[in-house]
């Protein structure tokens, strides 16, 4: 490029993809998206978890382990984590300034999300299977 | 924005830069919009609940019972019931950024109305949780 005065790039293709976020709008579609999910499997999530809310271990492994209420969880387990991710982004980028400590937040913020979906994810399938 | 030249000469009429101490007023649909991201966060770190109960109910019956030990606590009701308020209350909110992404809701006494009707519907919806499941525990 250096030998060229002018560029034949249009002014948003130089910038695209160089926000804070280093992306577009797919972050806003997704929150949207997600957000979409999460209010009927929120709402279920919040009815499986008060009818197994008193149960004793035997019972609650066997309400965890019936497979709408399995698939349920890890749908919510999904987008929830999809969601609550990007949601920290945000607000790590909204409130973390310097370059250095923005990237290793917005890493760490992915790492939990991430941890926190394999874990739920595993133990739900482990419950389920009888294992 | 970095391009943006400061004026160089006083604009015939100084305008208050917002936000302006001495004119600041805190509005409804500002403090619910705070709720939102905040409920947000507490919802990010509840999450963390959720996944050691499903771990614990994976791993066996005594970390089942030591988990459940904290939940029939005070501290474990009081943490689950902000759980289930903060999840009612940032869904109200949701909600109300569907119905924005539409471009309705935007007129002064709608928003008035979406951010009291949103709070009085998230506190209604977890008492109706928290009565219905008490009362079938
Ligand atoms: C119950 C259904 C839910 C709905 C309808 C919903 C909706 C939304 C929407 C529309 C936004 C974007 C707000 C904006 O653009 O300013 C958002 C942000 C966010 N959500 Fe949710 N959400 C739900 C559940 C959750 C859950 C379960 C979590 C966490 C585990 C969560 C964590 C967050 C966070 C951290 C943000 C960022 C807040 C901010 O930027 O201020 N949400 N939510």
């Amino acid at each position: 490029m250096s030998q060229f005065k002018f560029s034949i790039r249009t002014p948003a293709g130089r910038v695209r993809g160089l926000g804070s976020a280093r992306s577009g709008t797919e972050h806003f579609w997704l929150q949207r998206l997600t957000a979409v999910a999460n209010v009927p499997l929120a709402i279920a999530f919040i009815i499986i978890v008060v009818s197994v809310a008193g149960r004793d271990f035997e019972e609650a492994r066997l309400a965890v382990g019936q497979p709408l209420i399995a698939i349920l969880l890890l749908l919510f387990i999904l987008s929830g984590v999809i969601h609550m991710r990007i949601g920290m982004q945000v607000i790590i980028e909204d409130y973390v300034h310097s370059e250095g400590a923005k990237v290793v937040a917005v890493m760490a913020n992915t790492f939990f999300a991430v941890a926190i979906g394999a874990a739920a994810t595993f133990a739900v399938l482990k419950i389920a299977f009888g294992i | 924005m970095a391009e943006a030249k400061a004026p160089t000469s006083q604009p015939a009429h100084s305008r208050p830069l917002s936000p302006h101490l001495q004119i600041y007023r805190l509005t409804w649909t500002m403090v619910m919009s705070g709720m939102h991201r905040a409920t947000g966060g507490a919802l990010y770190i509840g999450t963390l609940l959720l996944v050691i109960w499903l771990v614990a109910l994976a791993t066996g019956p005594r970390a089942f019972d030591r988990v459940q030990w904290f939940m029939g606590s005070w501290l474990g009701y009081l943490i689950l019931f902000g759980y289930t308020w903060a999840l009612l209350h940032h869904m109200m909110g949701g909600l109300r950024h569907f119905m924005w992404d539409f471009g309705k809701g935007f007129e002064p006494k709608e928003r008035l109305m979406l951010a009291k009707g949103s709070l009085v519907a998230s506190a209604a919806l977890t008492l109706l949780v928290w009565v219905v499941g008490l009362s079938l525990s």
